[in-house]
């Protein structure tokens, strides 16, 4: 089900709420905030230990089990309120602290189970099935995409590559469900809403060879892509500088009134980051038309969730800023694609910011200077690429609704094959940048001292050519 | 109207700002807040009678302190104080440019932490005029993502030391992506606020950081001095397309400067990356920035009166791009150079100066560049310690007589004293 979890509401029990919040009304007002805080201190001795994501181990906190007390007694009537700066607040006779973690996890949002059938009752955007084979073959292809290039990587071709190995539904269905003129700020495991927008092989190929075709004048390492043309704003992979920027981006959007919203991706390592709290606060306070993406892959290179983190993952910390927030399957186009169509409306329509958590797994290594059997278990590893993969359920789906077969996979996955191979050769062959792109860009125009520099370096390389490389052009 | 004065160091400046310069109202400086410390004076005295400078000296200056305070004869040219100038900056870019914005601590409801930003709340309302929560990493780097979308903000620093807090916005974010998105993104943001030592406002709120700012390519950074400075330096700034740190001084806020008509013209900018020779001498050559261009102005004027000494003394206005033509032409010209700063000696600004001097005017010199920077120390509070840690026009006049060897070297004093 389809359901945003917001300040105004209470945590619920259903593990799959049957009904349908339709509408946040009006941006939060401080009297229903605190009004319903006292709600959230249940009265039931509970165990604190809940399944960690990636299932199996069980985490235990310190705290113990508190006392069962029930400090909404009928007997003293705690009607009174006082009117503090930000709002009135209900009073309460007995010291109860919050509890460290609620008894259960905010619910996950699906729309497909583990058989890539619709669950009964579910709600959901229906997409067409031109959509639909467009999102799978989309993610086929980031997925093949992945794997060549990684080789390439390992062949020494390139210097350094980073897969979104299981995160193919993210990339591909949250790209689908945004406009093209949506502003997207990746961390860096996001080049499927890239190759979404129309970034064609040939480019990605340029940019990791670092060639003078490169949209990025051959400035960056591997992954770092960027395009303006695209609303793609360039990778700088600094973890968490993007959120605020995000938010910034969308006050820029706010104050022109357009029909769009910026979207930011980051991981749960990027949650921790000080660049998240302060974004998230000031979006809350300057309602702007933001939806922060977690992808809560469980793993921050070698730092596991629990080690991350403590609270019920990020979609709790939405409330604590007073955002909007829903956790979804990661693993489930259907539902993420639903998930972020509605958070975009939301945004634009209410001038709000929305969260997004999307429990999946990092299947891949964190990039090509990890191993990261050095501290998992491959059995585990293997699971998620396997059984779990988004690609599995999406296929059963569109295969049931007969618009996808054998053939057209393996004709899709050769295709796409043979046009990587020949992006990277070609790419390649391609020359370097030329000199005069070492000193560009600097400035909108340059500075004298650079002209100087690029002079002297360019008479100094004429001078002593044996000590340049010769595919270098000038 | 309770008067909130201004805690200076030199204990006659402060009886005569008492009596001839009122302060503005609740103008919300620091000092104002914490009020005068009557005690320093006695501090001072003591000081200054144990520092054994001789009496000529000592009342010189003295008396060249009191000269800007005291106006014995009235003025056609209007005057202006470096506030009001960046205030009108502010004001008249935010009236022909809707994109720009302010956003900071305190700009808005309080207009501003120094007032810079007073009266633009009520003229432009709360969505251009942005009062933020504490988080200068946050709001710089939602100032910087707003500049990528194309609007153009000027974000204010209550000082540049709560800049360390945004430092990788500015430099990762602003200052390299214009270069790391092969053109794609240009971020016209610009970064202003105080900069360097005030009064008896300790280490963490006195640290100067031109020298900084200085080093990172695409970044721009400036170092106003005069109102004129002020106005041309802040309109060019803002029109900018490259991120511009904008390095201005609290205790040069108050003070007032004649203004041409030009300068106050909606339209005057003046170039970034010149300098200007405030004063046009032979015998020496002083660059300076900032609060240090009116010291050495100063220390020039005790150098002509009592050594006969004419020292041309350079206003750098520009960090980054430093001016290196101006100050090589200067230095070609009178063959010597002292170069002032309030900042840490090493890796200053005066360095940099110095290597491009010995670098492209070497056979030009005839004597060692010296350089006056801050004690090597953070800032300490006593304000008998606070003034023997930044330099004094003393220090420029006595740095100017040794590369004229009109007393002996720094390295040769030492050593007899040993």
């Amino acid at each position: 089900m389809l359901r945003f979890i917001n300040h105004t509401s209470s945590i619920t029990n259903l593990q799959f709420p049957r009904h349908l919040l339709h509408t946040i009304s009006s941006p939060p007002l401080p009297v229903s905030n605190y009004a319903t805080s006292s709600s959230i201190n249940l009265s039931n001795a509970f165990s604190r230990c809940f399944e960690s994501v990636y299932g199996g181990r069980r985490l235990h906190t310190a705290t113990s089990a508190r006392n069962d007390v029930d400090q909404l007694s009928t007997e003293t009537p705690l009607q009174q309120e006082l009117d503090f700066p930000g709002g009135r607040v209900k009073f309460t006779a007995k010291p109860v602290f919050t509890s460290s973690s609620s008894e259960e996890r905010t619910p996950c949002y699906r729309v497909l189970n583990d058989n890539g059938q619709p669950i009964v009752d579910g709600d959901s955007v229906k997409i067409s099935k031109e959509l639909a084979v467009k999102m799978y073959t989309n993610m086929v292809t980031l997925q093949v995409m992945d794997t060549i290039f990684y080789e390439a990587q390992r062949q020494g071709r390139i210097s350094f590559y980073l897969t979104t190995i299981g995160e193919e539904a993210i990339n591909i269905a949250s790209a689908a469900a945004l406009n093209d003129n949506d502003f997207v700020f990746p961390q860096y495991r996001e080049p499927g809403v890239l190759l979404w927008r129309g970034f064609a092989l040939q480019d990605f190929a340029d940019q990791l060879f670092g060639n003078k075709n490169d949209n990025g004048k051959g400035r960056q390492m591997p992954i770092h892509y960027g395009s303006r043309k695209h609303n793609y704003v360039t990778v700088s992979s600094t973890v968490g500088t993007q959120i605020p920027q995000a938010v910034g981006a969308a006050y820029s959007l706010k104050m022109e009134k357009h029909d769009a919203c910026t979207v930011t991706y980051f991981g749960d390592g990027g949650s921790s980051t000080g660049d998240f709290h302060a974004a998230m606060n000031f979006a809350a306070v300057m309602e702007v038309p933001v939806i922060f993406f977690c992808r809560n892959n469980g793993w921050a290179i070698s730092t596991p969730i629990n080690d991350q983190l403590r609270s019920d993952g990020i979609v709790v910390r939405g409330k604590a800023y007073g955002i909007p927030s829903i956790r979804v399957d990661g693993n489930d186009a259907l539902a993420i694609y639903s998930a972020v169509h509605k958070a975009r409306k939301m945004a634009i329509e209410e001038q709000t910011p929305v969260l997004i958590e999307a429990l999946t797994y990092r299947a891949g290594h964190h990039s090509t200077s990890d191993d990261s059997t050095k501290y998992r278990p491959v059995d585990e590893i293997e699971r998620w690429r396997g059984d779990q993969n988004p690609l599995n359920r999406f296929r059963k789906w569109i295969e049931t609704k007969g618009w996808w077969s054998d053939e057209a996979e393996s004709e899709h996955r050769s295709r796409i094959r043979k046009q990587l191979s020949q992006a990277i050769q070609a790419a390649e062959r391609v020359e370097k940048p030329p000199i005069s792109d070492i000193f560009s860009d600097v400035y909108d125009v340059p500075s004298k001292n650079l002209t100087e520099q690029e002079t002297f370096l360019r008479r100094t390389i004429h001078k002593h050519a044996q000590d340049y490389p010769s595919n270098v052009p000038m | 109207m309770r008067k909130k004065m201004k805690r200076h160091t030199n204990p006659t400046r402060l009886l005569l700002l008492c009596h001839t310069k009122s302060t503005n109202e609740n103008d919300g400086s620091w000092e104002g807040i914490q009020g005068v410390k009557m005690m320093q004076q006695g501090f001072i005295s003591q000081h200054v009678a144990a520092r054994a400078l001789s009496a000529l000296v000592s009342g010189n200056y003295v008396q060249q302190r009191l000269r800007p305070a005291i106006r014995p004869y009235s003025s056609a040219t209007k005057e202006m104080t470096v506030r009001d100038a960046l205030n009108s900056a502010l004001d008249e870019e935010m009236a022909a440019d809707p994109n720009v914005f302010i956003m900071g601590e305190e700009v808005g409801e309080y207009q501003g932490a120094y007032k810079i930003s007073k009266g633009l709340l009520d003229k432009y309302g709360p969505e251009r005029v942005v009062d933020t929560p504490i988080t200068e990493a946050g709001f710089a780097g939602i100032g910087v993502g707003s500049a990528y979308h194309g609007l153009r903000p000027v974000i204010e620093f209550m000082t540049f030391n709560f800049s360390m807090q945004a430092i990788d916005h500015i430099i990762n974010s602003a200052a390299k992506s214009n270069y790391m998105s092969a053109g794609q993104i240009n971020v016209p943001i610009v970064f202003r606020g105080p900069n360097g030592p005030a009064a008896g406002v300790g280490a963490q709120h006195s640290q100067c950081y031109s020298a900084w700012y200085g080093s990172v390519p695409g970044l721009k950074v400036l170092v106003p001095y005069s109102s004129e400075d002020a106005r041309g330096l802040l309109k060019a700034a803002i029109r900018d397309p490259d991120p511009v740190v904008f390095l201005e001084n609290e205790l040069l806020y108050g003070e007032s400067f004649p203004i041409s008509a030009e300068a106050l013209d909606s339209n005057f900018c003046l170039p970034i990356g010149k300098a200007k020779i405030e004063r046009e001498g032979k015998d020496v050559t002083i660059t300076a920035f900032s609060k240090m261009v009116g010291y050495a102005l100063k220390a020039a004027e005790i150098l002509e009166k009592e050594e006969g000494i004419n020292a041309e003394v350079i206003n750098l206005r520009s960090i980054r791009p430093l001016d290196r033509e101006t100050i090589n032409a200067s230095v070609r010209k009178t063959n010597r150079l002292v170069t002032v700063e309030e900042g840490f000696p090493q890796h200053g600004v005066g360095a940099e100066i110095c290597a491009s001097v010995v670098e492209d005017s070497f056979g030009y010199l005839d004597a060692g560049v010296e350089r006056i920077a801050g004690a090597d120390v953070p800032t300490p509070y006593a304000a008998n310690l606070e003034r023997w840690a930044f330099p004094q026009i003393e220090d420029i006049v006595r740095a100017a007589k040794r590369v004229c060897y009109r007393s002996l070297p720094m390295a040769v004093a030492v050593a007899a004293t040993a």
